[in-house]
Formats: C-alpha cells, structure tokens, sequence
C-alpha cells in the first residue's frame, strides 16, 4: 500500500492482530522508541520551566484557534503582498486540484517533494499520478517508503520498521545501484547521489509547512537532510500546503513554537535545518510561490468543544513514542498517515465517528495518559478519546458505558476517588468491560500506573 | 460559494470565544560565548576561536586546495577563492566550499542563522556544495530564541542552521550528511 490517506480500511483491533504477528518491527520500534524517549527527557531537562513552555505553546495555538479567521486572512494578504498566490482547499481533491493544475501550466510532469504528512493525508502522490505526474519523496525515510511500495510507519522516522540490509536490498533492486556495506552511511551515500541530479533539474517542488505566521506572512518548515532546503530553494516553483491550523499569530511566537518542536520531536535543542520565507525573493529561490490552505475536516473539529484542542498538535510525535499500544502495534495498525494517540483522536474527527472503521481507534488505547504528559501542546488525548468512545453509537453497552467514563473523567475529585490505589490505565477501562477488541486478541500492555497518577494531578493546577 | 468563503463561514459558525494570550517576555541576558560553542560542537560541527588578525591565515590553511566560493561582498583575503556571479546550479556544485557571514547566533540551542545577506549571499551558495564555513562576530550572539527573532528580518529568506545535514532514518544512527553540507567549520571572532 503507498499512498497513505486517512481511511483506515479495517477496525484498529483487526489490524493490530495482524501487525502484532511481526516481530521485527515490534522489535524495532520498541528500540525506537524507547531510544527517542530516553534522549527526550535531556534536552527537555534543559529548560528551566518546560511546563510553562508547554502552557505558553498550548495557549498560543488556542489564540491562534480563537482567532482564525482573521489570521488566516492576514496571511493572506501578507503571502499576495510578498508576489505569493494563495488558494483554498474545502477538501483533499479540491488540494490535489489545484497542485495538478500549476504543475500543468508549467508543462512539468515530475515534481520533488519534502516530507509532509498533510500531502500524505490528501493522497496527493497518488492523485497526481492519476494526472500523469510523479511526486519524488526526497526525504531518506519517505524514499525508502516510496521505493518500497510501502506506507509510513512513523510521522518522525517513518521506514522504522525496516531495517538497514532491507533498505540495501531495496536500493540495490530499484535503484539499479551496488552497495558496498550495509553501513546507514553508506546507503544515505547512495541516497544522496541518487536524488542530486533530481534537485538539480527539478522545476517544481510540493512541501508542507510546520508553520506560517500572520504577522509577517512567512512559512517556516522544519527538516533535519538538506533535502527541505533543497526543494524549498533551487526549483522555479514552489507549491506549499498547509493545513488551517498550522498558522501562529505573531513573530515571536516562533520562538515558543520551536523551543518546543525539535525537543519533542526529534530529541533535539534544534534541528538542523529550519528555513523560512516570505512569498517570493527575486534572484534568490523560487520566482513563483503558491500557498495552499487547507481544510479537509479541520473546521469540523473546530466546531467541537472538546475535540477541538486537537488542532493545537504540532505533529512532533512524542505522543506515539511514550504509548504502550502504539510501542506494539506500529504506525500501520491505525490505517491512517496519523497514527498513536494523535491518529486516534485525529482521523476518526476529521472523518467523522460515523466512518466504520476510523470510529474504533478511540479503542486503540489504555488511557493511561502518558501521550497527555508527553505532549508539548498540553492536549489531553485521554479526555478527547472517552469523549469520542461515547460518540460511538455502535455499541450501546459500550458507549453508555463510556460516557458514563467522560463524565467522571471531567471531575478532578470524582476520577481520583474512583481510581485511589487501582493501576489506573488498565482499571478503568478494563473495570468499565471496554477494551474487547484490543484486549481479547493480544497481550495486555503494561501500563505504568504512576504516570496516569502524575498526570492527573497535574491537571488540576 | 468558493472555497475561501465556505472555510471561513465555517470558521465563523465553529463560534470559538475569541481569546488573547499573554505573552510573557523572556528576560534578556548576556550571552555566553561558551555555551554557544558547546552546543555548536554538540551537533559534531567543528569551532574555531580566532580574531580579525588571524583569520585570513586559519582561512588558508582550511581552503587549501580546495575550490573555494564567497558571496559577492566578503571582507576577508582568501586565496584562491571566487565571488558568486550568478553562478548556475550546476556550476555551484562544482565548488568544494563556500564562505560566509551569517546574521545571528543563539546560545540557547547553537545555532546560527543566514538571512541571505549580502556578506552571506543567496541561500543556494551555502546550500550546494559539501563544505560551509560559516564566520560569526561575537556581537552577533544573542542568548535567546527571541532575542534571535528581534534582530532576524522575517521578511528576508532565512536559514536556521544547527550542525551539518543529518539523518537518524536507518535504524535510528546518526549520519552526518544527506543532502545539505556535510562539513560544517563556525568561526568565532572574538573581536
Ligand atoms: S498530539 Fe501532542 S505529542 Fe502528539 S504529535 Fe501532536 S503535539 Fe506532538
């Protein structure tokens, strides 16, 4: 499968039977993660007052929420004053529409693309294939994946799952090339050489965006390979999608934004390359520049009380590294290019708890709150996943019996009188008789009863 | 209906209670020069600490025999280095090393930034070849990522840069270099 998108085509606990049956990604991820996690607390250690970074990151994309209209119109008018165009995407195939269109009113028939799950979300590789145009992933994970036929597995690494003689194997097959070693070094060797001269005759490149600002009308994408600056700089054109709910007030709430993101997500005081602009800079980068604003389900979620803190997420992925069942499952489980705790509230919002599948991955999880104390944006996962059990009119037992868990969820003093002294995670759902799928078909993952504890204590103050 | 307005009449009918965050200023510090270059190694870059009477001598022996590219306004003598005239892409790759100036330095995560200047040039000179050497004032260090931002013109193309290109994809070790600079040199200039 390749592609990604956002329907997952069978229930969570089905495909994590199946996914659970793979030892070595199970293997690989729980390095992974375990890798990710301990590096993390370092650099957060670093801050003096993270949980007040945290609080300013989370008020900050909620002003940036409660205002949005007028931020996005500001934006607009920024991006056109600096030679940029700007379009509107309602949907995913009004998004791939419009690509399509501007890579054909330059006769272009191949474009270079970084990283970027929103693309992934709206399918955008395939729907331009469908238009006779190949999108080249340029990022090493995503060239792997794309090489390989294969899915993300990730949002930070996504070929976790495949490991270095795999990835030889796959360049040697597809890209006509002999490695010498299996050595990582080596095979970013062959990456490098391979996607060069691609760069270099490349007219147009597709990216997403990590951020925009109001203010001043800048995109800014954050990246690590080069393979970012290379797309967002030597091509003619430059196309930029970006999801509504990416785009922050102010200047300065960069600063907030990226003590928080690379810290997050890669474990990092910074990645290393971040590069921002403003529309379009004569005689240095691309000479047309298109923005395209995304809706695809956001302003549905928006509308809803609860789940709307979602759209605070900044994709950074610490939510995946510190979950029990994602550390087992993988990232294919949830059937969507969101996966973890992030895709589980994310992908059945944006569908709808309609959606027969998506409606399950509110399931997909222990709530035992680690994603919550994990997430730099301070959204609480927990909450917004009873909240969506109880949507679930599915089964009756169940959903009753969830709300009846929202409800007591959304009191402090009710919830830790329930809990006093029981493993947390476990007990409530496990108590209330509603893990079935999950639970039945595997082992139960442990769950750390003291950091569900910690957390809810926490979230009083 | 076009789309524009059928997402903001959305927008409008999610009725989200408009809110203003308080930003609270970071306090300003002084810098230190130390922990900057601490963190710039951390990222396996290579510092050197030099002044305005050394730095022509520490360039030549780190351009030796190499094909060396610096913006058009460059302040230093390196030998035998050539200005960028409108170089082609494909020409630019033929350079071993590019010299620059940069805007700013943060302490807090070593970083440095270029915002296309004309001592640091367009982005595509530091971007092509293998190897950037990259000279930062010790004036130009600010503690903070605001303090960064005060000083950065947003409006201007800017390169956040911390260490060479790097990527952790296969089997998550770290390789110094995929696409950007493999080779990153900082040069502190203490006066
Ligand atoms: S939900 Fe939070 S922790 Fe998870 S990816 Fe989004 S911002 Fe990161």
């Amino acid at each position: 499968m390749s592609g990604g998108g956002i329907r997952p085509s069978m229930s969570f606990s089905d495909a994590a039977r199946e996914t659970l049956k793979n030892r070595t990604l199970r293997h690989n991820l729980g390095f992974a993660t375990r890798t990710i996690c301990s590096k993390r607390e370092k650099v957060v250690a670093e801050i003096a007052d993270w949980e007040q970074t945290r609080t300013a990151g989370s008020m900050l994309k909620d002003e940036a929420l409660a205002n949005l209209e007028e931020n996005l119109l500001i934006l607009e008018e920024k991006v056109v004053a600096a030679g940029g165009k700007v379009h509107w995407a309602a949907t995913a195939t009004q998004a791939v529409e419009i690509v399509a269109m501007i890579a054909k009113s330059h006769q272009v028939s191949k474009v270079v693309k970084v990283k970027s799950i929103t693309s992934d979300e709206i399918e955008l590789n395939d729907g331009l294939a469908a238009q006779g145009i190949t999108a080249l992933e340029t990022d090493l994970a995503e060239l792997i994946c794309q090489l390989a036929d294969d899915s993300p597995s990730h949002i930070l690494v996504p070929a976790i799952h495949k490991n270095r003689d795999e990835i030889r194997a796959l360049f040697e097959a597809k890209l006509g090339v002999r490695a010498e070693t299996s050595e990582p070094a080596a095979l970013a060797e062959i990456a490098r050489t391979h996607l060069r001269q691609k760069f270099l005759e490349a007219k147009m490149a597709v990216s997403g965006a990590n951020f925009a600002v109001a203010e001043t009308g800048c995109i800014g994408v954050v990246e690590s390979e080069g393979n970012g600056r290379m797309c967002l700089t030597l091509p003619e054109v430059l196309v930029t999608i970006m999801g509504i709910e990416k785009v922050l007030p102010k200047w300065e709430d960069v600063a907030t934004l990226m003590r928080l993101l690379p810290r997050s997500s890669t474990a990092e005081r910074m990645n290393p390359y971040t590069s921002i602009w403003t529309g379009v800079t004569p005689g240095d980068g691309p000479q047309e520049f298109h923005l395209i604003l995304l809706d695809n389900g956001r302003t549905t979620v928006l509308a809803d009380a609860v789940g709307r803190q979602t759209l605070r997420c900044i994709r950074c992925s610490a939510c995946l590294n510190v979950c029990p069942v994602y550390q087992r499952t993988g990232g294919h489980a949830y059937g969507s290019v969101y996966p973890g705790p992030i895709g589980a509230i994310l992908t059945p919002q944006l569908l709808g708890m309609e959606h027969k599948n998506a409606n399950t991955l509110p399931f997909a999880s222990s709530m035992c709150g680690a994603c919550y104390e994990a997430c730099p944006v301070k959204i609480n996962i927990p909450e917004v996943l009873a909240y969506l059990r109880g949507k679930t009119a599915k089964n009756p037992a169940e959903s009753s019996a969830f709300r009846a868990a929202f409800w007591m969820m959304s009191d402090h003093r009710r919830f830790s009188a329930a809990l006093k002294g029981r493993r947390l995670g476990v007990s409530i759902v496990s108590g209330l008789g509603l893990v079935k799928g999950w639970t039945d078909s595997r082992e139960m993952p442990e769950v750390p009863a003291e950091s569900f504890r910690t957390w809810w204590s926490k979230r009083g103050q | 209906m076009d789309s524009k307005e059928l997402i903001l009449r959305r927008i409008r009918s999610a009725a989200v209670t408009p809110a203003l965050h308080k930003r609270v200023p970071v306090e300003k510090r002084p810098a230190s020069l130390e922990a900057f270059v601490e963190r710039v190694e951390d990222y396996r870059a290579t510092v050197y600490r030099t002044t305005r009477n050394d730095i022509e001598s520490l360039l030549a022996t780190l351009c030796e025999n190499k094909q060396c590219l610096t913006p058009e306004q460059f302040d230093f003598f390196i030998f035998p280095a050539q200005s960028d005239k409108d170089y082609s892409h494909a020409d630019l790759a033929l350079f071993d090393t590019t010299i620059t100036m940069c805007a700013v330095g943060i302490e807090e995560s070593g970083t440095i930034v270029l915002d296309s200047g004309p001592d640091q040039g367009r982005r595509a000179i530091t971007l092509i070849p293998d190897h950037h050497i990259c000279i930062i004032r010790a004036d130009q260090i600010v503690a903070t990522l605001e303090e960064a931002l005060q000083r950065l013109d947003p409006t201007r193309p800017l390169t956040f840069i911390s260490g060479p290109s790097a990527t952790s994809d296969i089997e998550l070790v770290r390789v110094e270099g995929v696409h950007g600079p493999r080779k990153l040199e900082v040069i502190l200039l203490e006066d």
